[in-house]
């Protein structure tokens, strides 16, 4: 950086190297907002700072390595007793699921709706590192070599983590669902009335705006994704209603809710690959 | 190599820089974020005011586009931020060096206050900028640590006599 810029100093004067350089930026960031053109070039801007994400990675590194070095024996036979009880219940319920997945597959056909095909899905690990202040996003050990896209959702045990906004060779960048810039269609599990929950910026709360006073959800609703804008597919757990404020002076309810996926410590995401029938979302 | 050698100078300018990005994007918890002051913006400040005419508009630009790359931020938007901050540091640079320490730390706050409008004025635009009072509270963070980094960021430069 210094070697580019310290030599040509002799050259135009400060004001005009800035105004240049201004202008450079105002040029970046209208490419960038409006399309793809830039990506090729942030993915290799991205190889050059990768050393800076592995350093910031160390501290965390150390940390889990003392933490595992000083891990007793009991702790971890109590630990996986504890997963191996957890396991058993999840089987169990999982035979539920798989009988109602073959019945809904038998209803479908009856019905000549498409069946839904069991999701794909590639783990990623999470890389330590802090990302822009007061935004909310992820970046992740796996990139365009693994397959990753624009636009793929991103999960983990509990429900939707939130999409893929930028991809570079081996690491990529997850926009979570509480970022103020992002919006997910979703359903109310109970009531079926389908809106919108928007980021809030704030690390667990979303809002959902703009619906009527009169609409059709409560305290303790599950918000489900409702499939609709063919990002992300229907009927994954988005958040749970948390508060709604009913002010006659306003026009719409102010609703809040919790994620329901682990934004803040989770280790891993699974990112869910497009099957042929995934990407086509039937329209209701 | 001596001291003053110019290619010893600018790996140790690097250096310094570097180790700045890394502290910007070390991971913390969310709740730490307010308190997280803008590193690279103060070193930069600093090497601004020192010497002005090796690290300038330039190498702040670079700085913030790296800043941008690391956090994944629209391109851009940090490198106008901190070419906008390198250039005012470096016409103010005479009367920032006269200044008592707490009046620079002041003006620092003003320089670092100017950052992080540029960019909240840029995320307006583009998608939604951050609402909460405590994005405001790096910058008089930042004012606080400015002190403490002076003096360091000053001795690094007197011992291996950069500028």
């Amino acid at each position: 950086m210094i070697t580019a810029f310290g030599k040509s100093f002799h050259g135009p004067s400060a004001l005009t190297r800035f105004v240049l350089l201004a202008l450079l930026s105002a040029a970046l960031m209208i490419f960038d907002h409006r399309g793809q053109q830039l990506q090729q070039l942030r993915a290799a801007l991205m190889v050059v700072v990768y050393p800076i994400q592995v350093a910031a990675g160390i501290p965390v590194d150390v940390y889990n390595g003392l933490v595992a070095v000083f891990t007793t024996d009991k702790e971890l036979k109590e630990r996986n007793l504890a997963l191996e009880v957890e396991r058993q219940q999840l089987l169990v319920r999982l035979q539920q699921f798989e009988a109602i997945g073959r019945e809904n597959d038998r209803l479908r056909a009856m019905l000549g709706a498409a069946s839904r095909v069991a999701d794909r899905v590639l783990v990623a690990e999470l890389m330590e590192v802090s990302l822009e202040p007061f935004s909310r996003r992820l970046l992740i050990r796996r990139g365009a070599r693994d397959g990753v896209y624009i636009g793929q959702p991103a999960i983990d045990a509990y429900g939707i983590v939130g999409q893929v906004t930028q991809v570079a060779p081996h690491v990529s960048t997850i926009t979570l669902i509480t970022d103020p810039s992002h919006a997910i269609p979703v359903l109310d599990n109970r009531s079926g009335l389908r809106t919108v929950a928007y980021g809030s910026g704030d690390q667990d709360e979303l809002t959902v705006p703009y619906l009527s006073r009169v609409a059709d959800i409560k305290e303790g609703d599950l918000l489900v994704s409702s499939g609709m804008g063919g990002v992300f597919p229907a009927g994954y757990p988005v958040a749970t209603v948390t508060a709604i404020a009913n002010d006659p002076r306003e026009g719409f309810l102010r609703i809040r809710a919790r994620p329901a996926a682990q934004l803040n410590h989770g280790k891993q995401v699974l990112l869910i690959q497009a099957t042929p029938a995934a990407e086509k979302p039937k329209t209701p | 190599m001596n001291p003053g050698d110019p290619t010893r100078g600018r790996l140790i300018l690097i250096a310094i820089f570097g180790v700045a990005l890394l502290m910007n994007v070390l991971p913390g918890p969310t709740w730490a974020e307010p308190f997280i002051p803008d590193w690279v913006a103060l070193t930069l400040i600093y090497w601004c005011m020192a010497a002005p005419q090796r690290i300038s508009v330039g190498v702040g630009w670079t700085l913030g586009l790296l800043l941008d790359v690391l956090y994944g931020s629209l391109l851009g938007q940090h490198a106008l931020a901190k070419a906008v901050i390198a250039f005012l540091t470096v016409r103010l640079h005479p009367q920032l060096r006269m200044f008592p320490r707490w009046q620079q730390a002041v003006s620092v706050f003003v320089l670092l206050v100017i950052n992080q409008l540029i960019v909240t004025w840029i995320r307006g635009a583009t998608d939604q900028a951050p609402g909460s009072a405590a994005y405001w509270t790096p910058s008089i963070v930042g004012m606080l640590a400015w002190p403490w980094l002076f003096v360091i960021l000053r001795d690094l430069r007197r011992r291996w006599q950069l500028s």
